[in-house]
Parts: structure tokens; sequence; C-alpha cells
């Protein structure tokens, strides 16, 4: 179908799911993760401030817009990230991005 | 001691607008707030964004809105307390409060209204098991006083620009200082990453790049920490101190302790006047939660306004409160 994509999401005790998201209603993936009940903090609410949004990406990144230097700058912060970090709340998923592949990892408090 | 009718805890555009509700009820205001300057994130973290969901304004940059409503606020004569932290409440027998401050300003009300935001910014931590354990006994999250540092093993852990400058400065002082950092290379200040390859050149720092940090160890207290690379080694170094220097993270901070009913580091609010579970005390703003919460400035403001018409009656048990528009009675001051 137009404009929706597959995405797998792994959450922090493993469990892993398949979701469909559209691509056309101008959400971020921290915002899709919301709508869909993931325990995603989100603090700031967005502005890459809090990087309770924290993912990693398993597979598919390289379809991903490139992190701009407030994302890196608050990664680089981030004591357990790799080089596989970004925040989801930076992140607008395109038609490109099917069959993305991500773990969450933002802080619960 | 400080003695008001409202005390709010948060400067920023939900606690200044506060103000302005309170004051139409001749209700007085003491704001306070761990920032050194009034506005909150707004001012702190994006005075020159643009702002485009303020009723009035199609578009206002963040700053100019803070500016405006210091204005706006002026008749009612707020008083501020800057630059320090809120730590606890202590109840009176009248039921009215005292707001004890990180510096030991007392503030003495009979509400407290928190909008706190985001919260305050506090040290991150990295996520290692016995982390907790050595906190003050050689785990340290900031730098307080270098000194302390004299003639020890420091390893310092971060690749931002605190972490850079202390391991600069701790460089001169300290007997040896190692700092790790995950990636192999530098976001922090040019110059200053610079003059740390420099000092390792030098042999004068031990720099441990590409390692994460796994594990601290110790007895009483802290004796080693713990690093991988990306093979998984491990690599086991002697230390007095630890710094991890991993900036800092908006938590509710002591608000947490104070009995308020939390859910996902947010204050639980009735609706119908944005009350906490206890008496007196009010959250408004990005701190609250209730179904349906939207966090925005204009949603902040309307509970502003739905908590002074509550708070009143704490102000004045005896007077009965009337509802008035500004546009027929106007803005009087105090």
């Amino acid at each position: 179908m137009d404009n929706i994509i597959e995405i797998e999401i792994e959450d922090r005790d493993g469990t892993v799911q398949t979701i469909e998201v559209p691509t056309d209603v101008n959400l971020s993936l921290m915002e899709l993760l919301k709508a869909c009940d993931y325990e995603v903090l989100a603090t700031c609410g967005g502005m890459a401030l809090c990087a309770t949004c924290h993912v990693e990406i398993k597979s598919g990144g390289e379809n991903l817009s490139e992190p701009q230097d407030q994302e890196l700058d608050m990664l680089d912060t981030l004591p357990d990230a790799n080089d596989d970090s970004r925040l989801a709340c930076q992140l607008r998923l395109t038609n490109e991005n099917n069959c993305l592949s991500i773990k969450i990892r933002g802080a619960l408090q | 001691m400080i003695t008001t009718d409202i005390c709010i805890i948060g400067a920023g555009p939900v606690g200044l607008f506060a103000v302005f509700e309170a004051g139409l009820l001749k209700m007085r205001c003491h704001l306070i707030d761990v920032l050194p300057q009034v506005g909150g994130q707004l001012s702190e973290i994006y005075p020159h964004k643009p702002i485009y969901d303020i009723p009035g304004y199609p578009t206002i940059r963040a700053q100019e809105l803070i500016d405006n409503q210091m204005k706006q606020i002026e008749p009612f004569n707020p008083t501020f307390t800057l630059g320090e932290r809120v730590e606890c409440l202590e109840r009176q027998e009248d039921g009215s409060y005292v707001v004890v401050s990180s510096e030991g300003t007392r503030i003495h009300c009979q509400v407290v209204v928190i909008a706190g935001g985001l919260g305050c910014f506090e040290p991150r931590k990295p996520e290692l098991a016995n982390l907790v354990k050595y906190e003050r006994k050689g785990v340290d999250y900031m730098v307080r006083n270098p000194e302390t540092y004299r003639d020890k093993k420091i390893i310092i852990a971060g690749g931002g620009d605190s972490a850079l400058d202390w391991t600069i400065y701790l460089a001169d002082i300290a007997k040896e200082v190692t700092l790790i950092h995950r990636s192999d290379s530098f976001r922090g200040a040019p110059d200053s990453a610079e003059k740390v390859y420099h000092l390792a050149q030098k042999g004068a720092i031990n720099l441990l790049l590409s390692h994460n940090l796994a594990d601290v160890h110790g007895s009483d207290s802290l004796s080693h920490v713990i690093a991988v690379n990306k093979q998984k080694e491990e690599v086991k170094l002697e230390a007095d101190y630890f710094i991890p220097l991993f900036g800092l993270t908006p938590k509710l901070g002591p608000i947490a302790d104070w009995g308020l009913n939390i859910d996902k580091s947010a204050i639980v609010v009735n609706t119908v006047d944005y009350s906490t579970n206890i008496e007196r005390i009010y959250a408004i703003g990005d701190i609250n939660t209730y179904p349906g919460k939207l966090k925005l400035i204009l949603c902040g403001y309307h509970e502003a306004a739905l908590m002074a018409q509550s708070a009143f009656k704490y102000v004045y048990p005896d007077q009965k409160l009337s509802f008035k528009y500004t546009t027929v009675n106007g803005i009087n001051t105090f």
C-alpha cells in the first residue's frame, strides 16, 4: 500500500514486533513509538535534549537521514551509545525506510 | 524569610503567567528557579527559536515571549530567587508551607505551585551496576574542588567539552589522568581535543579511545574501573577517583521525594484545578500529567488560570471569589 511501511521494533525486554507505520503523517519515530504504546519518556518533547528516545538501529540505517550536530552532540553524552545509536525524535520515516529494524534503548527515568 | 501568597517553583513561561493570573486575584507571587535567569527552557535552550502557537502572535521568538511576559506581570511586582534549587517543602501547622532552597533561602507561602517544566538538569550517570555504591567514595559526577584530585589517579569518561576541559586541567594536578571515550574522535571544542591529543602524545595523560565503560570495582571505596573495546576485550584500570562527565539530563530532582503522585516523571494532577494529591500544592505546565495532556505553552497558561481560581481559597479563606474580566475591570496593580 502507498505510504505505509513495516518496521521491526525490539523492546527493552527483547520482545520483537513488526508494526505498520504511515509515512505521510509527519510524525517522528519517537512520536510513532509513543503512538504504538511503547514506553518512551521523550521528556524534552523532541528537541534532542534529553536522549530518552535513544534507539539502536539494527538494520536499515543507511536509508535514514544523516544526524545533525545537535543529535550527535546529545548522543555523545550518552554513556551507553554506540555507532548505531540515534535519537528517535530526530528521525522522520519515509517509504525508503521499509524494513527498518530498531531496538529501544532510552532511559525510563 | 521571604513571605508571599504563592511560591511558584519554576520561572518559565507558565510560571510567569501564573503570576499574572494570581495577580488578577490579588495574590502575590515569589518565583524560584534553579537557572540564573527567568524564562526556563525558552531562555536557556532556544531563545532565538520562533514559536508559532501562541495565540495572537503568528510567530514570536522564545526570548521575546519571555520579555513580553515579564512586562505583562510587572504590575503585580513578583519577586524572584534565581540560581537556587528547591530542596524541600516544610508544612506548617496552619497548613501553609515554607519552601527551602539549596542555598537555605526560606519562602513562607500559603500555596505552592510547581511549574518546573522538564525538572532540573542533573548529571547523567552511566549505567554501571556498582556505580551508586561508590558515589562520594571515589565516584564524582562533577568537579567541585580540583584540589581533591591532587596526586591521585583519576579516570574521566566522556567526550564532550567538560570531559576534555577537566582532563586538560587535572593533567597538571593529578598523579595520573586517563580519559575514556566511546568513540575514536571528539565532538567537543576542536582546540580542547587538540590539547588532549597533544597531552596523550607527550605521555602526560592516558587516552583510551573506542572504549566503553563496563564496571567499577572496589571495597569500601573505589579501586578500579573496567572498560571494554569494540572487540569486548577488558582493560582494568586502577583509580582513586572516577569522574564520568556525560552532560546533564532533566530529572524531577527533589520533587520526586515530596510525596506527590508521580507517573513517568510527571506529577499527576486533577484537571478541575490542576491540584496535586497534596492540599495547597498545584502543578502546572510540562511537569504535570493527566489524561489528554499536551505539553504546550498555551495549555500551561490555561492550567495557570484554573489553578489561580482554586488557590484563592487558601490565600483569602474568608472572601468569596468573583470572576472578573480584564476588559471590564482592567489590571489593578499592587
